[in-house]
């Protein structure tokens, strides 16, 4: 196997006696899409800013792109780009303006720089308002902008800090399109995020952080049959009594929760023909029932659930 | 612990950019219009009184920046209260609005260290300090060719010259303060009152402090001689800590050559010497503690800031 493009060892990070990230072990392969996902607070900007060299970690080390960000960060960041978490530009400069400063700063030539930036604005679609100053540009297009200048930059690596917040549904989808096509192209891209769903629908592997500390690293469905069990839920719309206890004996039912005008019911197999014969049998009336996918958030609500309930 | 590569790489685009900023931006045209208004006004109404004495002054020009017309006052004693207003205008948000814009992390996250990116805007501004005060200088030197009508020797540019370079030594000081303040102080605005109380601490109140405070550490007896010839020493370290009073001092004595001791003089040291303009080099050696003490000023307030802002968390 080759060497992975992104490797953390231990990295921890004390702020005062608070562990923002704590004995942190991570691998990233090169051209993969890694997802951190973790609530508020869970120590992933952290991390992301010991990979850059932007911040010093406590103790461990970490290799990025082959070289380590404490002691060769010139290096790392010529191979990285970066995306922070609510990116900003210089409001009175044009976008053009803006991403040929950060070519000067990356060194290189004018001419280069321009030609470089003209088909990364392309490529997010805003070679229209590139001569336009950002003070005027939406939330969605500063976003793109920032992708632009990683394209820019021909990084090798893309690092996503919470890329769709504040999007609107609409952007969201177009984001994730971009993320997917990067990809393709055989860019190695690390994003974090709150919004497990989201997630999902790109990472190829993630790691759920808690308390800064990854929980869980794997493949999405890996992880959403490890964790649920193999799980299919259902969702069941009826009104009745006892109809909890009932769903409970069915066969191959492994738990039965409350929901909204009904219940939530998971189980080792599609059971919902067993079920709704349950129901109408235990004289409940049965408005609807239809087969749920598991996501990524009951994961990590039921994973950090049994942590919780362990500690 | 070595780090690979030039710190410095990038610190000329950094400045650049800056210095495009700073000389674009409309803060810097209001101050610009201020500051040549103000001189301009200072210099014309002094011309009055220096057409008077033309002909007895072998320095008359050096007159135009020095001579108050009431209730005007000199053209230097402008530059003393307008340039600390300049320098932390250019400099009160020049770090911490790159937090505020969000653009800090993003900046960093390029193949630069944060040491270019300090001495990058110091030096941008610096930059523009220096091209405003040059440009006022020639300015001024022309409105008094054109209005006096003869042209000024090469003593007196020289001399001008060296005020000149005073001044921008000056403004560096205040420069660095107004950095350190941004680095210190995430919000722009405490960055600039606090900057703005240094100021009018050394404009207006340091004075006062001073005398109150000399006689305090040295208590001057009035039949004493040496008790008073040491509250004199003391009140005079004292005031030339505030940078206002290094820069009038250097410019009293490299704008009237017959300056000859910016301290205490004792009229047994002035018995047999000869009333005559000191030459050049002796005012430059004269001047020359009090521009070392700007410079060194302005490089100890943008160590500090350096220091503070290397020691920064970049995450907002």
């Amino acid at each position: 196997m080759s060497e992975p493009i992104i490797r953390a060892e231990a990295l921890t990070k004390r702020y005062g006696s608070a562990l923002a990230v704590d004995g942190l072990d991570l691998t990233v392969e090169a051209g993969e899409v890694f997802g951190l996902l973790g609530p508020n607070g869970a120590g992933k900007t952290t991390t992301i800013l010991m990979l850059l060299g932007l911040t010093e970690p406590t103790s461990g080390r970490a290799v990025v792109a082959g070289f380590d960000p404490l002691r060769q960060p010139l290096e790392v960041k010529r191979r990285v780009g970066y995306m922070p978490d609510s990116v900003g530009f210089y409001d009175h400069l044009s976008g053009i303006a803006n991403l040929r400063y950060s070519a000067a700063l990356c060194g290189m030539k004018p001419a280069d720089a321009d030609a470089r930036i003209d088909a990364a604005l392309k490529r997010v679609r805003l070679e229209a308002a590139g001569g336009r100053p950002v003070r005027g540009y939406s939330r969605g297009m500063r976003q793109r902008l920032a992708i632009a200048e990683i394209l820019m930059k021909g990084a090798a690596i893309a690092i996503l800090d919470e890329p769709t917040g504040g999007l609107d549904p609409q952007s969201t989808h177009e984001f994730l399109e971009l993320i997917r096509s990067l990809q393709r192209e055989g860019m190695t891209i690390l994003l974090s995020s709150h919004l497990l769903d989201l997630v999902q629908s790109v990472c190829d592997r993630v790691a759920l952080f808690h308390r800064g500390r990854i929980g869980l690293t794997g493949r999405v469905d890996t992880l959403l049959s490890d964790v649920l069990g193999g799980s299919h839920a259902i969702r069941v719309e009826a009104r009745g009594a006892g109809l909890a206890e009932a769903i409970g004996r069915v066969a191959g039912v492994t738990r039965v929760s409350e929901a909204a005008n009904g219940f939530r019911v998971e189980a080792s197999g599609d059971v919902r023909a067993a079920v709704a014969r349950s129901i109408v049998e235990a004289g409940g009336a049965l408005l609807s029932i239809e087969a749920g996918h598991a996501s990524l958030e009951e994961v990590y609500t039921r994973y950090f659930e049994g942590v919780r309930d362990a500690a | 612990m070595r780090r690979d590569g030039f710190a410095l790489a990038g610190a000329g685009v950094v400045m650049m950019k800056e210095l495009a900023d700073n000389l674009s931006s409309v803060r810097m045209r209001l101050l610009e219009g201020l500051v040549f208004v103000a001189g301009a006004g200072a210099v014309y109404a002094t011309i009055g009184e220096v057409r008077s004495v033309v002909s007895e002054d072998p320095f008359v020009f050096l007159r135009l920046f020095t001579t108050p017309k009431a209730p005007l006052p000199s053209f230097v004693a402008f530059l003393g209260f307008l340039i600390p207003i300049v320098a932390i205008a250019l400099g009160f948000d020049s770090v911490n609005s790159e937090f505020n814009h969000r653009t800090m992390s993003r900046l960093l996250a390029q193949p630069i260290y944060r040491d270019a990116l300090l001495f990058g805007k110091f030096l941008a501004g610096l930059a523009t300090l220096a091209i405003t005060l040059t440009a006022l200088w020639l300015f001024v030197i022309g409105l008094g060719v054109l209005l006096l009508g003869l042209p000024p020797s090469g003593e007196e540019v020289l001399r001008g010259f060296a005020f000149l370079l005073a001044a921008i030594a000056y403004s560096g000081v205040w420069l660095a303060l107004a950095l350190l303040f941004s680095v210190v102080f995430r919000s722009a605005a405490t960055a600039a009152l606090a900057a703005l109380s240094v100021w009018l601490l050394f404009a207006f109140f340091w004075s006062m402090l001073v005398s109150l405070i000399a006689p305090i550490v040295a208590p001057a007896d009035p039949d004493n001689v040496m008790s008073l010839l040491h509250n004199a020493n003391v009140t005079e370290a004292l005031s030339r800590l505030s940078p206002n009073t290094l820069f009038a001092e250097t410019a009293l004595a490299a704008l009237n050559p017959s300056t000859r001791s910016l301290g205490v003089v004792l009229s047994s040291q002035l018995e047999g010497a000869i009333s005559a303009p000191l030459p050049f080099a002796q005012s430059v050696a004269l001047i020359w503690p009090q521009v070392t003490g700007l410079v060194a000023a302005a490089i100890g307030l943008f160590t500090i800031a350096y220091i503070a802002f290397q020691r920064q968390e970049v995450r907002a």
